[in-house]
């Protein structure tokens, strides 16, 4: 359950961003989540809703666009795609895969007022 | 009047703990410090592999230890009776230590000028993988008890490791691990991964654990010399 703790990061972030670019009030939050960053979307929406309470994000709707796992498989010597780090490449088999997306965790937007 | 606007800011969700991570690390790198992040689940023996470590180090190195729980001191107490400087964290309801926390504990505990830290973590194979605290390298204990199916379970613990220690071996006899299959499934989730048979109880291995601290505190040394004499 760390989704918890990464929420109180994206509160504290909102916090910071409301002085910096002068808003009271958070309607949208839009965050990118990678298959293999780690993190449960089902949990970091929960998260969400209960951390954000009190604060200027508080019934804020969250928007999360889960991204793609891409990897570069030394065998093929392409990019593939992955979706778990135990995965083989989908076209060799092979475990020698280096992750090159996937591990976003990132808040991209937000729309304020 | 409210305007309804849109700001793009593309901010990283772990940026925080990464800048109190890197803080953390510039800090150690200057004293020549090498310190090891211990993950493991719960019971897989790593105060008890500490305490042995400590053992066979403390009359040629100094040593300091960050211990992290939820609850209790117990396992800082049983650091200090080796006579190791030790300072326990509790998160609480946290299941992780953060850059935060061990950046607290850091000026506390004043680790001296190359010494070699250990902090143990918390012990949960799954959040602690994602926060950095600013260590040299994360090692991570699977103790054969555990199966060895839990690198798939637990991939992004086992994809995160520098050094996988495999503990308590001397049980391999009554158990059916399959220790070439656990490896096997850690190379699944990293190719490169280095990992280590050992047993705190009875000692086996730990030479070779101990041979691959003494060589990343000399690394660690080297680093900060070499930075030292560019900034003389």
């Amino acid at each position: 359950m760390h989704e918890m703790a990464l929420c109180e990061s994206i509160r504290t972030t909102l916090e910071e961003q409301s002085r910096l670019h002068n808003f009271t009030k958070v309607a949208r939050v839009s965050l990118e989540v990678g298959p293999l960053s780690g993190v449960e979307v089902e949990a970091l929406r929960f998260g969400f809703d209960v951390v954000m309470r009190g604060s200027v994000a508080e019934g804020a709707h969250l928007d999360i666009i889960e991204s793609r796992g891409e990897a570069w498989c030394m065998v093929c010597a392409e990019s593939v795609p992955i979706e778990a780090r135990f995965e083989p490449c989908v076209k060799c088999g092979s475990h020698q895969l280096q992750v090159t997306a996937g591990e976003e965790l990132r808040i991209k937007e937000l729309e304020v007022n | 009047m409210s305007q309804t606007r849109l700001i793009q800011i593309e901010q990283d969700i772990l940026a925080k703990n990464n800048a109190y991570a890197a803080a953390n690390r510039a800090l150690l790198a200057r004293s020549g410090v090498l310190a090891l992040n211990l993950l493991s689940s719960p019971g897989s023996g790593k105060t008890t592999l500490l305490v042995e470590t400590i053992k066979r180090l403390r009359d040629r190195q100094r040593i300091a230890v960050i211990e992290g729980d939820q609850q209790t001191s117990a396992d800082a107490a049983r650091i200090r009776e080796t006579g190791v400087p030790a300072i326990q964290i509790n998160t609480g309801k946290g299941c992780h230590l953060d850059g935060h926390m061990v950046g607290h504990a850091l000026e506390e505990l004043a680790p001296q000028a190359h010494s070699i830290l250990f902090i143990e973590n918390v012990g949960n194979l799954v959040c602690p993988a994602a926060f950095d605290l600013g260590e040299a390298y994360k090692v991570v204990i699977l103790s054969v008890t555990e199966g060895e199916d839990k690198p798939l379970k637990y991939p992004d613990m086992f994809a995160a490791a520098d050094l996988i220690l495999v503990n308590k071996i001397d049980l391999m006899p009554h158990l059916d691990f399959d220790i070439a299959q656990a490896v096997a499934n850690m190379r699944k989730v990293k190719p490169s991964v280095k990992v280590l048979e050992v047993s705190a109880r009875s000692g086996a291995g730990l030479d070779r654990w101990i041979a691959w601290i003494e060589a990343a505190h000399a690394l660690e040394r080297i680093g900060a010399d070499a930075t030292a004499q560019l900034s003389d």
